[in-house]
């Protein structure tokens, strides 16, 4: 079965590249759905097949750069893409990401930096999930009194409307945002990215976490919007992360391509899937993967709390990230499926009924 | 909030953002990795000596090759899933 490995030329091992196949093929799906790297799916993953952590990060920044690309150009096809929002965003997210790699440099010096990373991130976990699932009940809610009162449910409402808020600012330049559908100052965008940008450089993530509830509520923008700009966001940062951790020689590069191949099938999959699913769909089980990847990282405290039981937690937290990206990559090709057919059998139906015409 | 403490909060933050990098400091001595490219010949041993010799070369490498490996398999995957017969050119859910 020695076929079934592949030598990593940089780290000097042998690789099971089916796995990294499947790996690439569960986070392409994931991230083409809900706009995000997946970085916090991917590393554990490359772990497990025997990367070591320094070269597990820049493995999985590099293909996120190629496989986010992929769901970009797909996206844009679709609609979802706000280039001109994106591209001022990579200002804020840039100065942002380089502040919050010196703040962790800082908290290092004064020997704070896990426990800050870790609580940090468990709050932000928290606060993003409680605000994902507050606006879907306030949603329903809004629904529910429009049916009760006779009126026609707005598919255009949302449940929490921070950026309304937000919008009333208007400091100059106010610029429009045609895709998204939203004017607003460049300001906003700048000011939010910056935030996002500095958070995912102190937890040392790729940000689209964060920055897709942003876009959503802080922003504005609509659902499929904010995943497709997200990735657009995401394959830029992405490839500056390549490029950093290239040379700091911490990239195995060969992984990441033969990760790519399995992401470039995922990726297609996962944003052609977005067709089929309504926004407030998406943004339920963008919840739930909030919620899953939170309570890993409360294993991982817990781990660290209690020695004696570390392999144990540490054990629990992988199969618990695992099983999610598993849940969701079925729950996504099962929707895409679906809609697929749906889809071609009404295309069959149309082209027949005009047949007999 | 006015329009003034905006402009005030944001001038505070870009301000700020140099005190930042000035708290990193200097970085710390980093640990140098050597491929062993004596094992391999080919195209694997230029890849080696390419990381051994120059981590810029290496990184630039890197950011070439990945968004052209990344558009040529997006191409490929597009061209099968145009095969499919699905609309790739619309959605017509469009909501919040």
């Amino acid at each position: 079965m020695d076929w079934l490995y592949i030598d990593m030329p940089i780290a000097g091992f042998p690789i099971f590249w089916p796995g990294l196949i499947v790996l690439g093929f569960g986070v392409g799906l994931i991230g083409g759905f809900f706009g995000m790297g997946g970085g916090w799916m991917v590393t554990p993953g490359l772990n497990i097949l025997g990367f070591p952590m320094a070269f597990a990060i820049g493995t999985d920044i590099t293909h996120m750069a190629g496989k986010s690309l992929i769901s970009t150009l797909r996206h844009g096809r679709f609609g979802n893409v706000d280039y001109r929002l994106g591209l001022i965003m990579v200002f804020g997210t840039v100065g942002g990401f380089e502040a919050g790699a010196q703040l962790v440099m800082w908290l290092e010096r004064i020997g704070k930096v896990d426990f800050y990373v870790r609580h940090g991130y468990l709050v932000l976990l928290a606060l993003i999930a409680w605000l994902v699932f507050t606006d879907i009940v306030r949603k329903r809610r809004k629904d529910r009194e429009a049916i009760a009162a006779g009126r026609q449910v707005d598919s255009l409402s949302t449940g929490i409307e921070w950026h309304k808020r937000l919008h009333k600012l208007r400091i100059p330049p106010i610029v429009h945002f045609k895709q998204a559908g939203i004017r607003c100052s460049a300001w906003l965008p700048i000011g939010v990215s910056f935030i996002t940008g500095l958070l995912a450089g102190v937890l040392g993530i790729g940000g689209g976490l964060i920055r897709m509830p942003a876009l959503i509520y802080l922003i504005g923008c609509p659902t499929h919007v904010a995943v497709g700009t997200d990735l657009f966001e995401v394959a830029i940062s992405g490839l500056y992360g390549a490029g950093s951790y290239s040379y700091k020689g911490r990239t195995e590069l060969l992984a990441a391509l033969v990760m790519l191949v399995g992401a470039s099938v995922g990726a297609q999959i996962g944003t052609v899937a977005t067709k089929y699913v309504r926004g407030y769909g998406i943004r339920i089980f963008f919840g739930i993967a909030v919620v899953g990847c939170a309570v890993s990282i409360v294993f991982k405290l817990f781990a660290d709390a209690f020695p004696s039981a570390r392999s144990l937690l540490d054990l629990s937290a992988t199969v618990l990230i695992l099983g999610l990206v598993t849940s969701l990559s079925l729950y996504i090709l099962i929707r895409f499926i679906q809609g697929a057919r749906q889809e071609l059998a009404m295309k069959r139906q149309s082209e027949s009924a005009h047949a007999v015409r | 909030m006015t329009h003034w403490q905006w402009i005030r909060t944001l001038a505070i933050a870009v301000l700020f953002a140099p005190a930042l990098w000035a708290a990193g400091g200097g970085g710390a001595e980093t640990i140098v990795l050597v491929a062993d490219s004596r094992r391999y010949a080919g195209w694997k041993a230029w890849w080696m000596n390419l990381y051994n010799e120059s981590h810029l070369y290496f990184a630039i490498f890197t950011i070439v090759v990945v968004p052209t490996v990344g558009l040529i398999l997006g191409k490929a995957t597009d061209w099968l899933m145009a095969r499919t017969g699905i609309n790739l050119k619309s959605r017509i859910l469009a909501e919040h």
